[in-house]
């Protein structure tokens, strides 16, 4: 299968897939939390914050497993756990107190509102990495 | 925002997500019938665009942010254009389930601007 290849060894095959949900997912974050917080800051501050910075870590992570070689195969998996632990922790505190977390943000109810892609995907991406581990040269 | 052609647009961009994923997924690379049909979902997309311009001056006001609909838009037609690109530099399997995940993309995006211009301000 000729395959245009930049040497990165996780954009390939499978893993384009999950990149290119990466991107939508990363604009989709970026645009909304933009949106909140020039529009309706003060209802959930905190929320909104958090969605944001949800969006940049998701543009980094995009980036990150376009990239080569070690250092971006260290920083897609630092972004990848980052996102898992914000979705399950905020997707638990968002059962407990609506109010903080309200509906619209990407990680409330374990991102209900983004169809539970922001859970899934960080599984996937962590099952992606592990599997293309860079070989271990000096 | 005219809820029949709306209606019709998901219900298209739906089908040729299925298609896209189950063609990639069986092997296929893109070719001229998936990618001509992302094509014709961002074409849907630009007649929506039109209308939405159009629908205000004739009364068709949207309950909800018009600010907020204008951005689903906005970024809903960068997105199957972006799709065919990588289809077109990148000719593996995995670029035609890129092509129906963008357009699954659409159908969701085109749900919500559906509930904001119908629903969300009442």
């Amino acid at each position: 299968m000729p395959m245009a290849n930049n040497g990165s060894s996780r954009a390939v095959g499978a893993g384009r897939v999950l990149i290119a949900v990466y991107a939508i997912l990363a604009l989709a974050a970026v645009a909304r939390s933009g949106f909140q917080i020039a529009t309706k800051f003060d209802t959930a501050p905190v929320a909104y914050l958090l969605s944001a910075l949800a969006g940049v870590v998701y543009v980094l992570a995009t980036i990150a497993l376009l990239g080569r070689g070690t250092t971006w195969y260290r920083v897609a998996w630092g972004t990848i756990v980052f996102e898992f632990i914000g979705v399950v922790v905020v997707g638990a505190l968002s059962l407990f107190d609506a109010a903080l977390f309200p509906a619209d943000t990407v990680w409330s109810y374990f991102g209900r509102g983004y169809g539970f892609i922001p859970l899934v995907l960080p599984v996937l991406g962590m099952l992606w990495l592990r599997k293309t581990r860079p070989p271990r040269a000096a | 925002m005219i809820e029949w052609y709306t209606a019709i647009e998901i219900v298209v961009a739906l089908l040729v997500g299925l298609v896209c994923i189950v063609y990639g997924l069986v092997g296929r690379g893109p070719n001229d019938y998936t990618l001509g049909a992302t094509l014709f979902v961002e074409l849907l997309l630009v007649a929506q665009f039109v209308i939405a311009l159009i629908a205000p001056l004739s009364g068709n006001m949207p309950t909800g942010s018009l600010l907020e609909f204008w951005l689903y838009l906005g970024v809903a037609l960068i997105i199957p254009p972006a799709a065919v690109f990588w289809g077109l530099v990148e000719r593996t399997r995995w670029s035609t389930v890129i092509l129906g995940a963008a357009c699954f993309a659409i159908a969701v995006m085109l749900y919500r601007m559906t509930a904001i211009w119908f629903i969300q301000g009442t």
